[in-house]
């Protein structure tokens, strides 16, 4: 049970800090937000390649390939549309008279 | 130092990485950056873990090899593509996939390593409570988000779906996972003694109730509830994640895994917030389902509705001083966002002051419609939200309200309604009111829109897009 002990320790701070850096995003921000997040959980790719590391049987290779295929389309797709969301928010130069050309 | 430390300090680094990227998303102007930086954290964190599984006894054999390298090329390849192709407006049900498969994949992790250990000397206590709720929590949220993301594309029906006895199934289904993972803690004490092929059998049956469960958990939740769904599963997913490190004692899926768990609960409170209802409240599902079949002009009752045509609302529009746009989930589904975008310029170069008023539950997701008026090159200083804008409407000209409709409806300050309490954007209070929706269909709260039998507001009853589209050109014509 000891060893239980320094995890959960790491666990329950990182809630903390979770709710401390996350209280704070504005509304408008809340769907990159979201999707963001969800890329950071793609972190379990690191599960899958120890796992993989550990297979022996045809059945640990499957699981280990499937593991490895769902974590990566969660980090690099979550990146990407995250990032494409970002990106199109810029503060234009001349921003309230940019139609004024017209 | 050795390798094992040095890693062990990059993925460290990594995730303090993903701490201050959520942090810089604090503001759009550093967001960008911060998700860059979130994304570096993630290479370095699976790099060294790649390094650390290289260098060790016995290292990487070939098959694992290719599982690894195969195994990314095939889901990041189908995540880069989704990712690049997709139109904004599918940008929730794209983000539900994303994290279906991520949940899966943490599922996926604990099942392994538990055949793994019980081929060998069988898994201690500690270890089997958290693959059981990884793979619990993992299996719900990959088929919740299945079902969740298939409603928002239509494939299932945004109606809430509610067949004879499916609270019971939901009940035994939970039931049997907890006695499930009850038999398999008292296995590993040695209290009761399973051998392995039991237990993995009792792990599938935990598994598969999981499934289900998650299916059963999602349809009859109404399609306008899936935002606060699908912000409910990211935190799952996030929980899954840290379930999958304790399982393979690894900190840095349990720092992040714990830190997505707390923004995903943090913003579905928020939204839940937003709609003044509580998830418990949402969770049980079967309220609306979309909107009513109302005939066009019908009148709401208590009062009379004005119907106007566009080459007036052209005029109100061009000579207005200040114009707020309320920009709402019909202007969403029309894809109207370019036209808005259109029509606001066009005003701006005859000198009208245009804002748009951000309710924070317009759109599909919390801060949706940001990012569809965003990629309209509307610049988003122009975008209040519900608090900064509220005070303007008593200066405001004209309010245009582009299919918003519960979050405009002033019953909402009176106790005794569905809406009663919610927040919304004091667009009664702004000298003209201009509407244009389809018909005078409820929104998804069921009742009629107070603001629609005002006699300041003028209906144009029309599609969000080609409602704007004859705007444009009547503005044009002036």
């Amino acid at each position: 049970m000891n060893d239980l002990l320094v995890p959960l320790t790491i666990f329950v701070l990182a809630i903390l800090v979770g709710f401390e850096v996350i209280a704070k995003v504005p509304a408008t921000l809340h769907t990159p937000l979201m999707s963001g997040a969800n890329s950071i959980h793609g972190i379990v790719l690191v599960g899958g390649m120890y796992i993989a590391a550990e297979a022996t049987d045809p059945l640990g290779y499957f699981l280990a390939f499937v593991a490895m295929a769902f974590g990566a389309m969660n980090v690099v797709g979550g990146y990407v549309v995250t990032d494409r969301m970002l990106q199109m928010f810029k503060k234009k130069p001349a921003a309230p008279k940019a139609g004024a050309k017209s | 130092m050795d390798i094992g430390t040095l890693v062990y300090l990059a993925q460290l680094g990594g995730a303090v990485c993903f701490v201050l990227g959520l942090h810089r998303m604090n503001s759009p102007a550093t967001a960008r950056n911060g998700n860059l930086l979130s994304a570096g954290g993630m290479v370095v964190a699976v790099l060294a873990t790649l390094v650390s599984l290289v260098t060790r006894e016995g290292g990487l054999d070939a098959i694992a090899w290719v599982i690894i390298v195969v195994g990314f090329a095939v889901g990041g390849g189908l995540g880069l593509y989704t990712a690049r192709n997709v139109q904004m407006t599918e940008m929730p049900q794209l983000v539900s996939l994303f994290n279906a498969v991520g949940g899966g994949a943490a599922a996926l992790v604990a099942i392994a390593d538990f055949l793994r250990l019980t081929g060998s000397a069988g898994a201690p206590v500690s270890t089997t409570v958290f693959v059981v709720l990884d793979v619990a929590i993992g299996a719900v949220t990959f088929t919740g988000s299945l079902i969740a993301s298939g409603k928002l594309m239509g494939l299932i029906s945004g109606k809430p779906i509610i067949f004879p006895g499916s609270r019971i199934l939901t009940v035994v289904l939970a039931v049997v996972a907890v006695a499930g993972t009850a038999l398999l803690v008292l296995g590993a004490a040695g209290t009761v003694s399973l051998d392995g092929t039991v237990s993995v059998l009792v792990l599938g049956l935990i598994l598969a109730s999981a499934l289900v469960f998650g299916v059963t958990m999602v349809l009859p939740i109404g399609g306008a509830d899936m935002p606060v769904v699908i912000s409910l599963l990211n935190a799952f997913t996030g929980t899954a994640v840290a379930m999958a490190g304790f399982v393979l004692d690894s900190p840095v899926l349990i720092i992040s895994g714990a830190l997505v768990g707390a923004s995903g609960g943090i913003l579905t409170k928020l939204m839940a917030d937003a709609m003044n209802r509580s998830i418990l409240n949402i969770m049980i599902g079967g309220f609306g389902g979309g909107e009513g079949t109302h005939a066009a002009g019908a009148g709401g009752p208590g009062g009379s509705v004005r119907s106007i045509g566009a080459d007036d609302v052209a005029i109100q529009l061009a000579y207005a001083t200040n114009v707020i746009v309320v920009p709402g989930y019909g202007l969403a589904v029309a894809q109207a966002q370019h036209a808005v975008r259109e029509l606001a310029e066009l005003l701006e170069a005859k000198g009208v002051n245009v804002s748009y008023a951000i309710h924070p539950v317009a759109g599909r997701m919390p801060g949706h419609m940001n990012v569809l008026l965003a990629e309209a090159n509307v610049p988003y200083p122009l975008l209040k939200e519900m608090d900064e804008i509220n005070p303007e409407f008593d200066r405001c000209d004209v309010a245009l309200v582009i299919g918003a409709n519960d979050v405009t409806n002033p019953a909402a300050r009176r106790p005794g309604n569905p809406v009663s309490g919610m927040p919304i954007l004091n667009v009664d209070h702004a000298k003209s009111i201009v509407v244009i929706k389809r018909s005078m269909g409820r929104g998804y709260a069921g009742i009629d829109n107070e603001l629609y039998v005002n006699p300041k507001t003028g209906m144009l009853f029309a599609d969000a897009k080609a409602g704007l589209a004859d705007l444009v050109a009547a503005v044009k014509a002036l």
